[in-house]
């Protein structure tokens, strides 16, 4: 795909960050951040350990309010977001280390994911009413399309806990998929693999940003991924933004080189 | 449906390809024809539909232009509508040429040039990309059409055209030219070229086998009334399209015959898939079962330990009369027919059932030589796996084994309609109705391949033996002499050490030496279970093969392979004296293994050297580095001491075999 296409796909802001301060106590995680995210596109935040990227990523999705900034998401604007409201806005997300149900199967943790858009009530699926039940097999049939989406159909049945670390994220992303979200937030997507499976997700995340037209917002600290994947990057070190632009410009940044590489005497 | 009786296609069917698929439509419209599972539901297309969209794709073939005699590739997994290809470009006279999808864009560039193909069908991105690669070297290829548009949204390509186009563009043609594809059918003799073939070979460049309708329809037709196969078999399609064995199981057979075949969701789902449908009609070359029987072994290393008690208990009573059981040999005694039985409820039963076989009538094995032990396991657990010999230059079946005279060492007597002889140099030279028209534009190779009365070379050292069945002891090339002038038939030694689960694959060197030396390649799920299972940490293939612990473990399995060669006065001489564990997997994609996974001995030999020579020098260790290929085309570098361990040798010790 060449560049030129990519840009013509993405859209209008559809998340605006502005001026977000968040201190616990005297701990300053982050200082006066804004940055804004376009519709469509793949938005990276980097920076070494303990930067705030996390930090950001809660802020974003309501888990943290920050005391002092505004979050504007598709025009609406906030002081503070919470997680629910988020989730309903069509924010979904993954998890650093992974917060899957270990004893459930693969399928029935990517059901999860569709709880939000299940409409009948508990009495109409406990009893596998007429409508429960219609319901239940449309949901199932979203939930397949994933499955065959991430090519995991060969472990539809098996308990999560038995996979490996690898085939657990994909099955994480597969959860925040089921969700329909708009706007997808991946937490360090890569940490802890190979390089193939690196390779695979990279995959998996251009995909899905490809066929659904989500947004993703993505936090990784391994910058050679993040670089190829990404259509802009936020730099954050110490709580503060350093650098914010496309990968090139990124990456010939004096502030960001230091930051990664250390000052040079 | 339900009073439909199990029928056999007459012996008057149809000579060619595309009138066997209106024939089925004609007489089983109804009946399945393709199963494929999508979203983790079978669907099912009828002969009646499959013959509808068949029409309706070699329509939009022909709307490309593709014309009688030219050659169309299909590059994929087993895909039902790469099938449905297939068979539409047969009804306009067009020859498929299937290609292996592991293939890496280079090697397929090879075919596309030689064959002048002009339409490739493809699986998915992965293919097209390919195909968009070396598509400018490849003057002739006019189109390329996919069938999963899955990352292909923002490919804009004027030779790129989804299946779903192509459907429709059959649609318009025909209502424009209603009578082209019935034309071009009729058109089509017996003796035509159904479909081309490439040989992967285990030396030199890829060759193009051409095969007519009769010579492919008339085999299947054999092996039909040979194995009494029905309309209501069902097959599971899972090996690489492009090998001639998965074509006749999953294409020629499932045509001439007219029953079903299923195909997986994925190919990591095969075995899942399998369970589900628990084929009547089941083919695997040896690598497969073993793959299979590891996996078994390894979750029985994993049970309870009453549990493997009772499974090894049950094994020991089935090797001693299970395979006699099997062909209802009737001296086994009472006790022991009741013993089985009990075992069979207890353990066989449900083991068949995990492997898939529960309903499997009729099993074979082909492609190389299957290790005895290997072959005696499925028999003796009353699973009907007989073998067969046979080449894509065949048709596939030249020999079969027939039920109830089974036995390990040979591939059976001749099928009905082939003539058999053994030249003086020992090679088996066959004569049959389905043999292969020539190679593709390679007169001199294919007047190499017979003799000058006209039977055909097939390459393999063998004898008839007294009741009539063919006994193949090796590759004729690979048959060697040891120093001292005793056989040396690495095959067999190598079949012997890939038995043991922790054992993926064996190259034996000893052609000309005075004794032999291995290379070998552990199985890394095996061995990395008995590893974990041992709290022994590794980091990868390379650093597991090179433990001092895997060393032992494997000497162990070596050491009772030389024993059982020490009974034997003429293999006695074969026992492996030192070996060595390679320090990666030996790869199709570094040209070590055929695409169908055969080891290419003379280029291991030659790649490898330095460790040859390190083995018969008796050095303690040698220093290795190699290029590997990976996946997406790089290359990287892998290096290695490795060590070289001596095995126990025995003196010849030859006895009754207890």
């Amino acid at each position: 795909m060449s560049q030129g296409e990519r840009d013509g796909r993405i859209g209008e802001t559809i998340l605006d960050m502005q001026n977000i301060s968040l201190a616990f106590g005297g701990v300053k995680a982050l200082t006066d951040i804004s940055f804004d995210v376009k519709e469509h596109e793949i938005r990276a935040i980097i920076g070494p350990n303990g930067a705030g990227k996390s930090s950001m990523l809660n802020v974003i999705n309501g888990v943290y309010t920050p005391q002092q900034g505004q979050i504007t998401l598709d025009g609406v604007q906030f002081s503070k977001m919470n997680s629910r409201r988020a989730a309903e806005m069509g924010i979904a997300r993954t998890f650093q280390n992974l917060a899957l149900f270990k004893g459930m199967s693969v399928l029935d943790n990517i059901m999860t994911g569709r709880n939000l858009r299940m409409t009948s009530g508990i009495l109409a699926q406990a009893f596998r009413l007429g409508s429960a039940e219609r319901e239940e097999i449309a949901h199932r049939e979203f939930v397949e399309n994933i499955i065959d989406f991430l090519e995991i159909q060969a472990y539809r049945k098996t308990p999560v806990g038995r996979l490996p670390y690898g085939l657990q994220k994909r099955v994480d992303l597969g959860r925040a998929l089921a969700m329909e979200p708009r706007i997808l937030l991946l937490d360090e997507p890569m940490a802890g693999m190979n390089i193939e499976e690196k390779q695979d997700m990279s995959r998996f995340i251009l995909d899905v940003n490809d066929e659904y037209g989500t947004t993703i917002v993505l936090i990784e600290h391994d910058m050679g991924v993040v670089m190829d994947i990404s259509d802009r990057v936020v730099v954050l070190d110490y709580g503060r933004k350093i650098g914010d632009g496309v990968p090139d410009a990124v990456r010939s940044n004096p502030d960001v080189i230091r930051a990664y590489l250390g000052a040079s005497h | 449906m339900a009073q439909h009786q199990a029928t056999q296609a007459p012996s008057t069917a149809p000579g060619t390809f595309p009138a066997l698929v209106l024939h089925h439509a004609h007489v089983r419209g109804a009946r399945p024809a393709l199963r494929e599972k999508d979203l983790g539901i079978w669907q099912t297309i009828t002969w009646a539909e499959l013959a509808g969209q068949v029409r309706e794709l070699a329509n939009g073939l022909a709307s490309l232009g593709v014309q009688a005699g030219q050659h169309v590739a299909i590059v994929g997994e087993n895909r039902p509508r790469l099938y449905l290809s297939m068979m539409a470009a047969q009804m306009l006279g067009a020859i498929p040429v299937p290609l292996y999808q592991d293939a890496v864009a280079q090697e397929m560039l090879y075919v596309l040039q030689d064959a002048e193909v002009r339409v490739a069908v493809v699986e998915d991105q992965e293919q097209v990309d390919k195909m968009l690669e070396i598509g400018e070297q490849c003057p002739a290829l006019s189109y390329v059409v996919y069938d999963d548009p899955r990352g292909l949204r923002n490919y804009v390509h004027d030779h790129l055209l989804a299946f779903e186009r192509l459907q429709e563009m059959g649609r318009d043609y025909a209502s424009a030219h209603p009578d082209h594809v019935n034309q071009a059918m009729a058109a089509i003799k017996p003796d035509d070229t159904a479909a081309m073939f490439y040989t992967s070979g285990t030396t030199g460049k890829p060759k193009g086998v051409v095969l007519s309708h009769h010579a492919l329809i008339d085999r299947a037709l054999a092996i039909q009334d040979f194995e009494r196969l029905t309309d209501k078999e069902d097959v599971l399609a899972y090996l690489p399209p492009a090998w001639i064995g998965q074509n006749m199981f999953s294409y020629t057979q499932f045509l001439v015959t007219g029953f079903t075949v299923n195909h997986p969701e994925s190919p990591e789902t095969v075995a899942i898939d399998m369970h589900d449908i628990g084929p009547t009609y089941y083919f695997a070359p040896p690598r497969v079962l073993e793959g299979l029987l590891t996996h078994v072994m390894i979750r029985m290393e994993d049970a309870s330990a009453l549990k493997r008690k009772l499974f090894h208990s049950c094994m020991k009573l089935a090797r001693r009369v299970g395979v006699r059981i099997l062909d209802k040999d009737p001296t086994v005694g009472a006790w022991d027919r009741f013993k089985y039985s009990i075992g069979n409820l207890l353990v066989y039963g449900p083991l068949r059932n995990a492997l898939g076989m529960s309903r499997v009538r009729v099993a074979y094995t082909a492609g190389e030589a299957i290790g005895p032990d290997l072959f005696v396991f499925y028999r003796s657990i009353g699973i009907n796996l007989k073998q067969l010999y046979g080449s894509t230059e065949t048709s596939v079946f030249v020999c079969v084994q027939a039920d109830g005279q089974v036995r390990a060492d040979t591939v059976g007597p001749p099928v009905k309609g082939v003539d058999i002889r053994v030249a003086d140099n020992g090679e088996i030279q066959v004569k049959s109705p389905g043999m292969f028209k020539g190679y593709y534009r390679n007169a001199e190779a294919t007047a190499e391949s017979y003799t000058a009365d006209g039977w055909y070379h097939t390459g393999d050292a063998g004898y008839l033996d007294a009741d009539g069945q063919l006994k193949i002891i090796d590759r004729a090339k690979d048959v060697g002499k040891l120093a001292d002038g005793s056989l040396f038939a690495p095959k067999y030694i190598e079949n012997k050490l890939k038995f043991f689960p922790y054992i993926k694959e064996v190259v034996a060197f000893g052609a000309n030496m005075p004794e032999v030396c291995a290379f070998i390649n552990i199985d890394l799920e095996a061995v990395g279970n008995w590893a974990e299972r041992r709290g022994l940490p590794y980091a990868g293939y390379t650093d597991l093969a090179g433990k001092p612990q895997v060393y032992d473990l494997i000497r162990d399995c070596v050491d009772q392979v030389n024993a059982d060669l020490a009974s034997d006065a003429q293999l006695a001489g074969s026992q492996v004296a030192r070996f060595l564990i390679l320090h990666k997997e030996l790869d199709p994609d570094d040209d070590e293994l055929t695409r169908t996974r055969k080891v290419r001995r003379a280029f291991i030999a030659q790649k490898y050297g330095v460790l040859v020579d390190a083995l018969f020098q008796n050095k303690p260790s040698q220093f290795i580095e190699t290029e590997v290929k990976f996946e997406d085309g790089r290359s990287g570098k892998i290096s290695a001491d490795l060590k070289i361990a001596a095995a126990k040798v025995y003196p010849v010790n030859v006895r009754k075999a207890a």
